[in-house]
Formats: structure tokens, sequence, C-alpha cells
């Protein structure tokens, strides 16, 4: 097959319409599942596509295929101009991006993995299912390696590449009746700094602690809720910070009378909420790659531009929506790009272990699951806590208690926080399918909202 | 029945599963199945009658999965030559050797009988992809300004997602089908905006995503111009009702609510992959653990729940599955005893079913085929009361419609769910909307509470395009038919007083 950016200088050489924008990726995945300590499935998957966004006026026509040939990359760009030609104009229309300078290496290879980033990991993991069956315990899990190189070329000249790494191990660890559960997932750029004996080191330590059961009503408890599930209620926040949302009235950080919450202390303390493409361990793109506009905060005829770093929230106080350029122009603000990583920070220095020293009684959390909107006025949220909730009593961890279904906003809670720890890297549980960059501290609420009672363990 | 799409028969799918399953079986593998699949999904979004996106992805690849030496391979990618089908055999059956030395007990398949040369073609009168985008989108936008010339209408949101699914199957027993399937998902929301509170409401369509065709939004199926007229003083009610009062209530659900919690609290439970613990580090387990077949009360005895890939529109409806099974119909409650699991041909092998009931799905070739949901549904009953007779039977409780919010544990006991309306119904007779409802229950406890179940004239099928499942993540649309119901003593949760301090 061709290079793929000869395929994007070829699809902008064939290009009749006003203006052009191909995106095409080139992404390798390499991964292991296992359940009741032995590898369930395993893979590799290539996998190519090409986006082209034919511009004719101010409509767009947006086609995407997995093209191998010359001649389905010739069919791709006129489906697309059909597309645009035959298109009503698009409410999120704006000139295609200028170029500017950029040291991206065009010409390289594209990036790659293969099964060999598990050439440590895999053996250790053998070692390790061996282990736990000989303590009666059972491993589950799931680890994957992708690699995916981007290259967004525009007639206007523009030409960006990216390649992305991402990674992720998730394990979970059973008692061999299935009644206890713990589970430790980490992120990685290349598996090299994983330690499975310190993840299985963690569950084992859970696991004991759920030695002790203990049964507790709903209710509102003090709660520790750790970097994950942290990182789970600060994404689906991020996710609903449309300025466009927000400025027509219809999300949770509308105001009255037509303004928004910018500008409103929603926390007490000194918490920053930001996205920064550079951030070291969680770099992502520093330009937009978009192939589908999503509605206030993603289009299409915004790929390449640069994404640089933004406070969502400063100081306790929200500073800024996501804005893709058109409804920046509306509305006479400056573009907030959507950005893949999340970084919560409050200047603590409490490592976990020491939020748990310094309770006197409240719950600790692992994770939280299935976490859906209930009220999109408050972003009401619910969900369950799973893989082991503790109760800590004068510092101590005393058992694993039932699992619970809260209902709690992530907005609401922000002004609830009474302690925050040291920020971390994490991986959040509910939502790593789609965002797995993420830096949070623990922190502390005074009055969680456990709803009801799960009898799930 | 439509015709197969010419293109996707034009592409060399024999060729490369000769070139594939050949090479498989020189390096030894016990079996071998290739796909060819190509998978074209077209979305359309209007906010406030423009079109604000418009995409046309089409994902096209081949896989090639073996059992070598008792272990699994799986490789896949987007080269179409004998030679790239080869070695995608090659990285399948190296794959394997992998697995091997980290699994336990060696895999056999359940049997089946082999279907050389199978066609198979969703009902549907018109591929979406026929109509010209200028077309649908006028169809969207026309639906959506009705909406917003409605007064108390201040935003209106219009989304049509639409497939065109085609899979090229064979394997090494002798089965080869070809197969093309056609769905589709429209759906507007309107939105009231108070401006001076800071306020917002909305509500949108129940008209369930189905296996049809464009025909389905010019009044094939459903009728779109009824339900769009209807919605401003449907949402203008519920602006203005009052909030539930928290507590418990009996509940007549409407079948487009009740899709839902079928699908989460049956459908997933009976899934026997997640019983036996496939699924434990991610979708979860099952409270309907495998020992207890033939033996758990799930429900109360008016409950007869079936899996079913053959049912007409079904979006898990297809003709064979991605293990070259043909598709049936089967028992998953009856009387209210749980009598049968969703299986693939592994697990019908292992725990000696016989012959796998069809349920393996690979959502892209990008996929490992895993055990899916069949449309999984609750039976009507064939003499049942209409919907206006289960509301008689009440005197105090809400009657439930639409879908809207959902969550539910991981081995499925604990739920909650929300809806688009609520009317509170008071001896025997509806009395005006509620809001700020949502149900919450155990599962076993809220089908033990079902006592009755409509008639045939009450049963509608619901479903989603987007149940998820798996590591790497798969995506799988699948519907849920069911007829009117009545619960009794369910409990009712107030969503503002759960979000107060």
């Amino acid at each position: 097959m061709a290079a793929i950016q000869d395929f994007v200088e070829q699809a902008l050489q064939q290009s009749t319409v006003d203006g052009c924008v191909v995106v095409a990726s080139e992404s390798t995945e390499t991964n292991l599942r296992w359940a009741n300590n032995s590898l369930t499935t395993n893979g590799q998957m290539t996998s190519r596509s090409v986006t082209v966004i034919s511009v004719a006026g101010q409509s767009a026509g947006v086609v995407t295929r997995s093209v191998s040939t010359a001649d389905e990359l010739a069919d791709l760009v006129k489906a697309s101009e059909a597309a645009a030609r035959d298109a009503a104009p698009a409410d999120d229309f704006a000139p295609l991006v200028s170029p500017y300078e950029v040291s991206d290496d065009w010409d390289a290879d594209p990036a790659t993995t293969s099964v060999q980033v598990f050439e440590r990991f895999a053996p250790e993991l053998g070692a390790a299912f061996k282990q736990a069956g000989k303590n009666g315990r059972l491993l589950f899990g799931f680890a994957e390696h992708q690699m995916t190189s981007t290259f967004v070329g525009s007639s206007t000249g523009l030409r960006r590449r990216f390649d992305q790494p991402n990674g992720r191990l998730e394990l979970n660890g059973k008692s061999d009746d299935y009644t206890r559960s713990a589970w430790a997932g980490v992120h990685t750029r290349d598996f090299s700094d994983v330690d499975l004996d310190a993840a299985v080191e963690q569950l084992n330590t859970r696991l004991d602690w759920a030695a002790t059961s203990l049964e507790l009503p709903a209710g509102r408890y003090e709660t520790i809720l750790p970097p994950g599930p942290v990182a789970d209620l600060m994404i689906y926040a991020y996710w609903t910070g449309s300025a466009r949302d927000a400025e027509e009235g219809r999300n949770v950080f509308a105001g009255p009378n037509g303004t928004t919450r910018i500008g409103e202390q929603l926390s007490p303390l000194p918490l920053t909420l930001r996205s920064n493409p550079a951030e070291p361990g969680l770099e992502c793109a520093p330009f937009e790659i978009v192939t589908a506009s999503e509605g206030g905060l993603q289009s299409v005829f915004d790929n390449g531009a640069p994404v640089s770093a933004t406070s969502w929230i400063e100081d306790g106080v929200l500073a800024n929506l996501i804005r893709a350029r058109a409804w920046a122009t509306k509305t006479g603000a400056e573009p907030r790009h959507f950005t893949t990583n999340l970084m919560l920070d409050g200047n603590g220095t409490a490592s976990l272990d020491e939020m748990i020293a310094s309770t006197e009684r409240g719950l600790l959390l692992t994770c939280l699951w299935y976490i859906r909107e209930v009220d999109p006025q408050t972003l009401l949220l619910t969900g369950l806590t799973r893989d082991g909730v503790y109760l800590v009593e004068n510092g101590q961890v005393r058992g694993a208690v039932n699992n619970f279904r809260f209902n709690e906003s992530p907005v609401d809670l922000l002004g609830r926080i009474t302690e925050v720890g040291r920020t971390e890297h994490t991986l959040p549980r509910e939502w790593n399918d789609y965002f797995t960059r993420t830096a949070m501290p623990a922190v502390r609420v005074p009055d969680f909202n456990m709803s009801t009672v799960s009898q799930a363990s | 029945m439509p015709d197969m799409d010419a293109s996707f028969l034009a592409l060399p799918a024999r060729e490369l599963a000769d070139a594939a399953l050949g090479r498989a079986r020189e390096l030894g593998a016990e079996h071998a199945d290739f796909r060819l699949e190509r998978i074209r999904t077209g979305v359309l979004q209007l906010r406030d009658a423009k079109l604000d996106s418009s995409s046309d992805s089409e994902d096209l690849g081949l896989a090639v999965r073996v059992v070598h030496d008792g272990a699994w391979g799986f490789a896949s990618d987007i080269a179409r030559t004998p030679e790239a089908a080869r070695q995608l055999a090659e990285q399948a059956v190296a794959t394997a050797k992998v697995s091997r030395v980290l699994s336990d007990d060696p895999v056999t398949l359940a049997p089946e009988p082999t279907y050389p040369d199978a066609t198979w073609v969703s009902s549907y009168d018109v591929d979406p992809f026929d109509i010209p985008e200028a077309d649908r989108v006028a169809r969207l936008a026309d639906l959506s300004e009705r909406l917003m010339s409605a007064d108390g209408v201040d935003h209106v949101d219009a989304l049509l997602m639409h497939v065109l699914e085609n899979k090229f199957y064979a394997d090494t027993a002798g089965t080869t089908t070809t197969q093309q399937r056609v769905r589709l998902h429209p759906q507007f929301t309107a939105v009231h905006v108070d401006r001076g509170a800071g306020k917002f409401y909305s509500m949108r369509t129940i008209a369930a995503p189905a296996g049809r065709g464009w025909e389905y939004l010019t009044g094939t199926g459903w009728d779109f111009d009824t339900e769009i007229a209807e919605l401003p003083e449907l949402l203008a009610e519920h602006v203005k009702a009052p909030s539930v009062e928290a507590g418990s209530y009996d509940l007549v659900i409407h079948p487009s609510n009740l899709w839902l919690t079928i699908h989460e609290s049956i459908g997933h439970a009976t899934e026997l992959d997640r019983a036996l613990g496939y699924e434990a580090a991610y979708a979860g387990t099952s409270f309907a653990r495998y020992e207890l077949l033939n033996k758990l009360k799930y429900g109360s005895g008016v409950m007869n729940v079936v899996g079913d890939r053959t049912v007409e529109h079904g979006l898990a409806t297809v003709g064979y599955d991605d293990e070259g099974v043909q598709t049936q119909q089967f028992d998953i409650v009856r009387d209210g005893t749980l009598v049968g699991y969703q299986l693939n041909r592994q697990m019908a092998q292992a725990k000696g079913f016989g012959r796998s009931n069809g349920c393996a799905f690979g959502d892209s070739p990008g996929h490992i085929p895993l055990q899916r949901m069949a449309n999984v549904s609750l039976q009507a009953a064939s003499d049942g009361p209409s919907t206006d007779e289960l509301i008689s039977g009440v005197q105090r409780g809400i009657y439930v419609v639409g879908d809207r919010s959902w969550s539910i544990d991981m081995q499925r006991y604990n739920f909650q769910f929300t809806g688009q309306r609520f009317y509170k119904i008071e001896n025997g007779k509806l009395a005006g909307q509620l809001k700020d409802v949502a149900y919450q229950a155990t599962t076993t406890d809220f089908w033990g509470s079902l006592e009755a179940v409509g008639g045939p004239d009450t049963y509608v099928l619901g479903g989603a395009f987007n149940c998820g499942k798996g590591q790497p993540g798969q995506v799988a649309a699948v519907s849920h038919g069911c007829p009117a119901t009545l619960f009794r003593g369910v409990n009712v949760l107030n969503t503002v007083a759960e979000g107060g301090r």
C-alpha cells in the first residue's frame, strides 16, 4: 500500500472544491485479556482510515473510508465532494486553519506497536496467575497497547502529524468464591513503566482488608474518593462543558438571564482543572483532530488548529468552557479546544495512606461504575461503587462494606470537598475506553450521597 | 427482499477466505474462520433545524480467528490481498501460541451443521444511503422546524444514525455466509429554556431505533409526524408538572421505557460469559449464576422471556451469527424461572448445551466475536389487558413513558431508571404529569412484583444502537420487545432531593 502521507497529498491534489482537509490515521494495537487466572483472548489489529472533508461554500462533505488503493482514494474524494455540494450550509462553518510554523516530522513512517510491547509483561502475568492460584485468588483483566499516527493536511497548506501511544492495564483480583473483589489500573505510554508486582500487591492488601465484611445502610457518609473515581467524575463535567450549550441556557454551566457560570466560585478550595497537550507523561495532540463535528464541542472546520494549555477551573473559579472556532467568532471569544487530557490540582500533599490515617470515620472507595446522567440541570449523576468500599475508623481500615448506588453531581461536589490530596497520574475506570490521560488527587467529601445499597460484591 | 449490495459482492471474499483458511489449515489449526466486513455508518445532526454535523464512515477489513492447539488466536487488517490474508492466518496462529502458554482449558466448539453459500438480507425497503443527503436533511429539518415553531420550544436537536452492514463469513468446516443488514435511529429532542430562572427542560421522541430503512421516517412502522405534533404540549405539561413525592408506588410501564430495564436486568444478566466470569473485570458478572439454571425464581409467574435473533426488524436479528450458527428463538425465563442463557459455541460445548443458540457477534472486522445479546423480549399475554385496563387497577401509582437515564450494578442487582414523562395515577385514572421521578429496585424484587403483562396490542419493539461490552470495547445494536406492564410497590426517588445536600 502507498504511504499514508502520499494518500493525503493525492487527495488534496484531486480536490476541486473551495477547500479540503484530509485526516488520515494508521493505527496498530495489541492486547491480552484474561479471566480466572487464564488468558481468554488476545489479538493484533492494524487499521487505516482516511477522512476527506470537502468544503463547498459554507457546506462540508465528510466521508471516511478504510482506503487501501489509489482508485479507492479517488472515489473517496469524489464522494466527499458530492456530499459537500449536496449539503446544507454547516452551522459550525469557519474558514479552514491557515498554515503556521510547526516542527512535526511529516515524512517519518507511521509509528507502530506489536505484541513485543508485552515481552516483559506477559511472562510476569503468567507468573502472577500461578501465584494467585496458590493463594486461592483469581485474576481478571486487560492489557492493551495502541499506537496511532495521525496526519492532517489542508488545502491551505497546513500539514500536521502526531503519534499517540496509549496503553492501559486493568487488573481485577477476586477471592476464589467471588465474594471479595479489588481493582488496580494504570495508564502507560509503552508498558516499560508498568509494575505488575506492585499492582498485584495492592490487590492482595485490599483483598486482605476484605477478610472482615461489614454491612452499612444507605445514607450520607464522609468518603475518600481516590484519584481514579475523581477522574471519572471530572471527565463527565468536562465533556459537558460546551460554551455554546451554556450560553444557550442548556447545561449545568448556564447561569440566569443568558449568562454562564464562568467567573463563579465553584469550590472554596484552590482547585485548578486544566488540560495541556504537553503535560509530561500525558502528552496528547497539540492540534485539533476531528473526523465528525460534535455539537458545540468539536468542529471538522477546526482541524489542525493549535491546541494550547487551558485552565477550565482556576483557584476554584470556573474559568473557561469548550468553544469551537465558529462559536468563538459568533460570541467574540477565544476558541478553547477540546483536549484529550485532564488534570486536577488543589495544592494537596497528602498521600492516600495519609488521608486514611487522618480519618476518624469514613468510607474509602476504589472505583465508581456505570455512571450516567440523571438530571442535566444540576448534572446529577448516578452510578455504583465497585471492587472495594472500606470502612475507615480512627485512621485504620476496619473491613470491606457492601456496595452502594450513589447520586451526586460532580459540579456540586467541587463545592463540598474538604480535603485534597496530592495529584498523581491515574486511570479512570468508567471512561478509560475513551479517555485515559488524567492526573487527579484523592479528595475527601463529608457527605457523599450513598443513595441505596447494592448487593453486588 | 432487497438485493445484496453489488459493490460488496464485487470484493474477492472467497479468494481471500481460501487463502486465509488454507494457510490456517497448513499451520495445523483445528478451526479457523474468516470474516470480510464492511460497515457503513451515516450520522446527521441538526441543531435548531440547521445542519450541525454530517458524516459518512466506512470500516472495511478482514479478520482471521483460529483455534490452534486448543487456544484462540486472532488477527485483523485492512489489506485485501491473498498474501495479506495468508499473513493474517499466520499472525492469528502466532497469537494462539502466546495464548496457549497462558491458558488452561483447551477450546472446543459445539457442533453446528454447515451452510455452504447461505445468504441473508434483513427486512427493509430503502437503504437510507440511497436517499440523497439533501433529502435526508430536509426531512429532519422539516420535523425540527415544526417543533421550533411551537410555543415553549426554544431549541431542537435532531439526530439520524443509519447503518449498512455487510458481512462475509467462511470457516474450515465449510460454512459460507453473505449477509446484509440495514438499521436506523432517528431522534428528536425539544428543549424549553427558562432564561430568567436559569433552568431548562427537555423531552425527546420515544420512537425506537429499528432494523428498517428510510421508510421508517416516512410512515412505515412509526408515525413521526404525529409524535412531533404532540411533543410540544407534552413538554409544556412537563415543565409545569409538580415534583414527585418519593416513596413506594405501583408502576404501569410503557414498552418505550421497559425495554431498557429488560436490557439491563435480564439481557445482560443472562449472558453466560458474564455468569462464567469472562467479563468480571469489565462489564461484570451476573447474579443469575450458572448453578441457578432451572432453579432461580427470576420473577412472578406471568414473566416469560425469550432470546430471539430472528424477529423481523430486530436490531440483533441476522441469519447466521459470527461463528456460522443459524439464528434461533430460545427461552430464557419461563413462568418466572430462569431456564436459559445466551450462548456461543465455546460455552455451549463447555457447559453441555449441545448447540449454540447463535449469539456470537463481532462489531467490526477489527474485533473478535464475543457472546453478544439476542433481542431479549418479554412476551405479552395472549388475552392480556390493555394499557387503560392496567391503569384502572392502580389506586396510587405512576405511568412511565420513554427511557432516559439508566444505570445498574456489575452483577445486575441494583438499578435506577428515569424516563421521558411520568403521569400520576389516582384511583385508576391518569391525573397529570409528574417530574423528577426515578425508579430504583433490585432485579428479582422488581420482576417478582410484576403483577400483569398486557396483551399483544400493547407490545412494542424498543432498542438501542449502543450496547457496550468487552475489552477492547465493542458496540452492538439490540432490540427488546415487551407489552405494557403493571408492577406493584416499586421504590421511587425524587431526583432533585437526591441532588440536594
